[in-house]
């Protein structure tokens, strides 16, 4: 799987990317100069967001809190390349038979496929998270703004939130991925996990959410019920006769 | 060791197998011969465990089928129509993995087996990507065995193979007869199927024929005698023709063909007859038909079309 190179460009360079973005950010607006004054036109989510943080401070950590949820996106954009090939894939590839041949139960095999998917995402992320704190605090943001970037907001945000996240994209990923005809098809539809994040995500931005400890937490536990009802409707939609004699 | 009693599996409209009856001792080599798309690869997934029936019953290794497929598929090996290999990783690895799934213990010492039995050892570490068309099938039979399994399923073994590979591939199955393991080989090589198995069934969605090659080989077209002459008289063919246990008689050239039923205790009194009748006879021979014979007269009859 890691040998696909589609599969190693987005595990390796998505969290890059998405790492580098927020600290470019935390750079442009720690030289910018005074920011401070910024504060005053800002709507008022930007004191809310803020919370304590005057001047520049203020400034650096409402830009770069826009970006949190750029580190709930990669658990959901990661695993999809995977998971999304991991059915339809070896079925393309004519090795999913001699595996359905196997002793295995479908949720055995569902299951490792998901972890196959599902771990590389979330240690990515993790791993991305832990670079951009060091990255915060090569570039000197100061100890207030470092204290939020590290306060549970952010720590449930990806400790938490981004593992369910990734189980749930995973299994979407593979329900499309045991219906669909196409590698490519299947990766372009389980994509679309992604849009109620960015609609968060935006609307942020916008000012319309603001993303606290509570919407965090409230994100958790719809999670783990829709990842529940996921989970058993992907082993309902994985029927290993459908597999093996419709799909061309 | 399989035992399908009116086995049939319908897709839509279109049915794969209808009322399939069959039984296969342990440790026999069966045939399943049949044209493309005459369902035989679906009587295979069928009685592996991968797709379920439409009507009838099957137990394949003392499992029935729809009961425990889990445990059927432990006692089950199948070589699938494609290798189906992952590609990049090397043989050892592709076998250990379908090992780890079968929850094999000694996992390295059944790679090693397999591979040096298929001789592959030598080759162990590279990607199978790399591999010729009969590595490749030589590594996916040993997949389908590397669990010892009771049943061994081998679809179409040798299609696509080279002379040496098949060759090789052959040899390799025929070795793996009388150490007790069942083989169930779907095949179109009449040839192949002819040398290899006890028993053969011809199946075109329904089973056409079941007994051993020499059997069908015998019920389809009796024996045949050729008899070479230095020259053919008319009267030859008639006194021949007289013989009550004589079927048929042909001239062919300066040969007499004769079908009969027991050459070994009537060839001598035919040879008789015709050096009485002044034939110089020079050679007597038995004219082996075919199984592509058998084969092409069972299913052409089943078209509709008149046999050869």
């Amino acid at each position: 799987m890691f040998k696909n190179r589609f599969v190693v460009f987005t595990v390796a360079f998505l969290p890059l990317i998405l790492t580098a973005l927020p600290l470019g950010i935390l750079y442009a607006a720690g030289s910018a100069g005074d920011l401070g004054g910024m504060t005053e036109d800002m709507p008022a989510s930007f004191s809310q967001v803020c919370d304590g943080l005057e001047g520049d401070d203020c400034t650096r950590y409402f830009f770069v809190s826009q970006f949190l949820l750029l580190f709930m996106l990669m658990p959901l954009a990661i695993p999809v390349t995977i998971a999304s090939y991991s059915i339809i894939g070896e079925k393309t590839r004519r090795t999913l038979e001699p595996v359905l041949a196997t002793p295995i139960t479908t949720v055995e095999l569902l299951t490792g496929k998901a972890l196959a998917a599902a771990v590389p995402a979330v240690i990515a992320t993790w791993v991305a998270f832990g670079i951009f704190l060091l990255g915060s605090a090569l570039l000197s943001v100061g100890p207030a703004v470092m204290s939020r970037l590290t306060e549970p907001l952010w720590l449930m945000a990806v400790l938490l939130v981004g593992p369910l996240l990734a189980l749930a994209a995973v299994s979407v990923a593979m329900m499309v991925s045991s219906r669909a005809n196409d590698p490519r098809v299947a990766e372009q539809l389980s994509m679309l996990v992604i849009l109620p994040l960015l609609a968060l995500f935006f609307g942020q931005i916008a000012g319309l959410i603001l993303v606290n400890e509570r919407l965090i937490l409230w994100m958790a536990f719809v999670l783990v019920l829709i990842d529940a009802g996921l989970i058993a409707f992907a082993v309902q939609l994985f029927q290993r006769e459908t597999i093996l004699t419709r799909w061309k | 060791m399989i035992r399908i009693e009116g086995l049939s599996k319908r897709f839509d409209q279109t049915v794969a197998v209808d009322d399939l009856w069959l039984e296969v001792e342990p440790g026999e080599v069966f045939g399943f011969l049949g044209p493309n798309g005459a369902g035989k690869t679906t009587t295979i997934r069928l009685l592996s465990g991968l797709i379920g029936p439409s009507g009838g019953r099957a137990w394949v290794a003392g499992y029935q089928l729809g009961q425990d497929d889990t445990a059927l598929r432990r006692q089950v090996g199948i070589l699938t129509e494609t290798p189906g290999l992952y590609d990049t990783l090397s043989a050892e690895r592709n076998l250990s993995f379908f090992a780890e799934l079968y929850g094999i213990e000694d996992i390295a010492a059944q790679v090693e087996r397999y591979l040096r039995m298929l001789g592959l050892w030598n080759r162990r570490s590279e990607p199978t990507g790399t591999f010729s068309r009969g590595m490749r099938q030589r590594l996916a039979i040993a997949r389908a065995l590397i669990h010892e399994p009771q049943v061994l399923f081998l679809d179409e073994p040798t299609t696509g193979l080279d002379p040496e590979a098949a060759h090789l591939v052959r040899d390799f199955i025929a070795g793996l007869k009388g150490q007790g393991r069942t083989i169930f080989i779907c095949t179109h090589n009449l040839d192949e199927a002819d040398r290899l198995c006890d028993r053969i069934g011809v199946f075109n969605t329904r089973l056409l024929a079941l007994d051993t090659p020499a059997a069908l080989r015998r019920e389809i077209f009796g024996r045949t005698v050729v008899f070479h002459l230095a020259t053919v008289q008319p009267t030859f063919q008639t006194t021949i023709e007289g013989f009550p246990f004589v079927k048929s008689v042909k001239a062919v050239d300066a040969k007499l063909v004769v079908t009969l039923d027991n050459p070994e205790i009537h060839n001598p009194a035919l040879v008789a007859a015709l050096v009485h009748d002044g034939a110089e006879v020079q050679f007597v021979g038995e004219l082996r038909r075919s199984l592509e014979d058998v084969y092409m007269h069972l299913v052409g009859s089943q078209r509709g079309e008149s046999p050869s």
